[in-house]
């Protein structure tokens, strides 16, 4: 220690020094945060390729934007016990939130134009710990991989009709949903469809016994085939006034279904559905009981991330549940941010 | 306190350096997080959360050990202007530290997403849902992050001003080794 105090002359190669280490820390803070790499699929792409040439849906979800609120008791029977440690599985009835919704951006959207149909649902155990889930209709998902699922949504809005055939041809297992869209009977009701989880997680029992499984909920209600036409001539809306009356006079059943993978199923990839054979455990019941619509309804601040989990529960090796959870919550950020674009009605509280 | 210290007392060193590896990370988490959809979200955003509270919890211990034990003072050959600069931007960097983890908690609970940490620990949610109050905390989060780590590359430029180009004991009083040699007086 020379001079405390005294700048130097040789100090020129400490600055440059000095300049290095604030420049690198700089440009790996740049890199990780992904400028560096616009390749990279981050969630704001992701989000741009759900987005209509329209714009986006300002004040609502970015995919799945159509839809409205339940409440209602989920009754476990005490069977799933034996699978997870998960509270909600203990015999007993547990309050829910949930939402009906249509697999489109547009809020606005015909409900006979919407192929895919979902449920978002919360379950919360006694001391309040939360499940949520976000569930469609068809069997198996479009796609293996959330990269494959941003390349169909870029080739579905290029009006190049060769781009699909691209897009086919490099992602194979689109054509087994394809065939479910156009073959699938349609419904007349939310009431009458099956809700699948497609996504596998892992169920952890209180011995630690570890199961890879997936879940459904299936309707007690009969499905009744409807031609899509058909359903079209009942209005652009008939989904929601249907289930709200049909709520209205009875409550709504399902049954959830657990199904559970033998070594060497593909857990990891949700376009691929398991055996038949595989073995089902029903673990409780659905219970519907009230409908209230999205604007002031109580499931419209909710994130329906997949992957707030309980104890006893959690993600598998499906690469799905975290890229959702990522997406989910940018477009939960933009639709709180532009509330005001779909502004409540503000009813006086009693 | 009776005497002027000639250096950070050995605990509040060990703390300094322990939050900043921490906070350096917790700022390189963020913002990699936030950038992707790949599966390490999960646990990225996981360790996010927990070490975030954690840090909350030591800035206050830290904030007690800094009233009680005080902090040496800057060379008195120190121009004022920049001990003026290296008082306001220690404030600063304390205001960050205690500010970044609130603003993360309130962003979640004004969302009403359940806050659980690593090993299952529940926080409980202090406010109500709230679509103004998320999209406040959100940027506030987000751009106060991105100036934190502006202001801690300034810090690191600072303290290596100090010790490579000033020489004087500005480093020592906050080094993580032992001081063998006799400090110098300040005064
Ligand atoms: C990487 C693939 C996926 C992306 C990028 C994606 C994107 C989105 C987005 C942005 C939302 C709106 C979230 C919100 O603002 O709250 C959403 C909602 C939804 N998604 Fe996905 N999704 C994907 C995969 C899936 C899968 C595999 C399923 C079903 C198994 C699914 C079912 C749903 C349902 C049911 C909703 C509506 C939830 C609600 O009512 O709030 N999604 N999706
Ligand atoms: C996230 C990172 C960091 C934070 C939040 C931080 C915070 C602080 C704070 C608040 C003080 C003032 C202590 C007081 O007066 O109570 C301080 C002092 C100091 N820091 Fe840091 N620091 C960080 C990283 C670093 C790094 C990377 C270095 C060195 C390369 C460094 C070197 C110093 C030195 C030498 C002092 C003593 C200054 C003095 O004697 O007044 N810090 N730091
Ligand atoms: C020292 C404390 C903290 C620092 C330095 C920090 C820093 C950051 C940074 C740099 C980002 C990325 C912002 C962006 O570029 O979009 C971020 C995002 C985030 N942080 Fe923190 N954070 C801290 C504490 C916390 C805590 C305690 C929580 C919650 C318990 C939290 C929750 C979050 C969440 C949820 C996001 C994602 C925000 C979004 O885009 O939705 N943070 N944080």
């Amino acid at each position: 220690m020379n001079q405390p105090g005294r700048v130097e002359r040789s100090s020129l190669g400490w600055l440059v020094l000095i300049a290095a280490v604030v420049g690198g820390s700089a440009a790996a803070f740049a890199y990780t945060a992904g400028w560096l790499t616009p390749g990279r699929l981050t969630p704001d792409r992701m989000l741009a390729a759900l987005t209509p040439p329209s714009g986006p849906p300002l004040g609502h979800r970015r995919n799945h934007a159509k839809g409205i609120c339940f409440t209602g008791t989920f009754e476990a029977n005490g069977n799933g016990v034996e699978l997870s440690r998960a509270k909600v599985f203990v015999q007993g009835r547990y309050p829910i939130l949930g939402r009906f919704n249509l697999g489109t951006a547009d809020p606005n959207a015909v409900d006979a134009t919407v192929r895919v149909r979902g449920m978002g649902l919360q379950i919360s155990a006694a001391d309040g710990e939360e499940w949520r889930m976000a569930m469609i209709n068809p069997p198996f998902f479009a796609v293996s991989t959330p990269d494959a699922f941003h390349d169909l949504l870029v080739a579905a809005g290029k009006k190049d009709p060769e781009a699909m055939k691209t897009f086919i041809s490099a992602n194979p297992e689109f054509a087994a949903f394809a065939a479910w869209a156009k073959a699938a009977p349609w419904t007349g009701s939310y009431a009458e469809d099956s809700y699948n989880s497609l996504n596998s997680f892992v169920f952890t029992n209180a011995k630690g016994d570890e199961h890879t499984v997936r879940w459904s909920l299936v309707p007690t209600a009969e499905p009744a085939a409807i031609a899509q036409a058909e359903l079209e001539k009942r209005g652009p809306d008939f989904l929601e006034q249907e289930i709200t009356t049909r709520v209205k006079s009875a409550p709504q059943r399902w049954t959830m279904v657990t199904t559970v993978a033998e070594p060497g199923d593909p857990t990891a990839d949700p376009s691929k559905a398991w055996p038949d054979n595989r073995r089902k455990v029903q673990v409780g019941t659905l219970v519907v009981q009230r409908i209230e619509p999205e604007r002031d309804g109580p499931c419209r601040d909710i994130n329906f991330d997949p992957t707030v989990l309980p104890q006893g529960v959690r993600v598998s090796d499906d690469p799905f549940p975290a890229a959702r959870s990522s997406v989910y919550r940018k477009s939960y950020d933009l639709r709180a941010a532009e509330a005001g674009d779909y502004p409540r009605t503000e009813v006086a509280k009693p | 306190m009776t005497s002027v210290p000639q250096r950070f007392a050995p605990i509040q060193r060990l703390l300094h350096w322990l939050m900043a590896i921490c906070i350096i990370a917790m700022l390189f988490i963020g913002v990699g997080m936030v950038s992707t959809v790949a599966q390490k979200y999960l646990p990225l955003i996981l360790i996010h959360k927990t070490l975030g509270v954690a840090l909350l919890v030591l800035v206050l211990v830290r904030l007690a050990l800094r009233l009680h034990f005080g902090a040496p003072p800057l060379p008195a050959d120190l121009p004022p202007a920049m001990k003026l600069g290296a008082r306001l931007s220690h404030l600063l960097l304390y205001g960050f530290m205690i500010v970044m983890p609130l603003l993360g908690l309130g962003m979640l609970w004004a969302a009403a997403y359940p806050v659980v940490l690593y090993g299952g620990i529940r926080i409980p949610a202090l406010l109500p849902q709230s679509d103004h109050a998320h999209t406040l905390f959100w940027n506030a989060h987000v751009y106060l992050g991105l100036a934190f780590f502006a202001l801690v590359l300034l810090h690191l430029a600072a303290a290596l001003f100090h010790a490579l180009i000033r020489r004087d004991d500005v480093f020592a009083t906050m080094s993580p080794l032992p001081q063998r040699q006799q400090m110098k007086p300040t005064e």
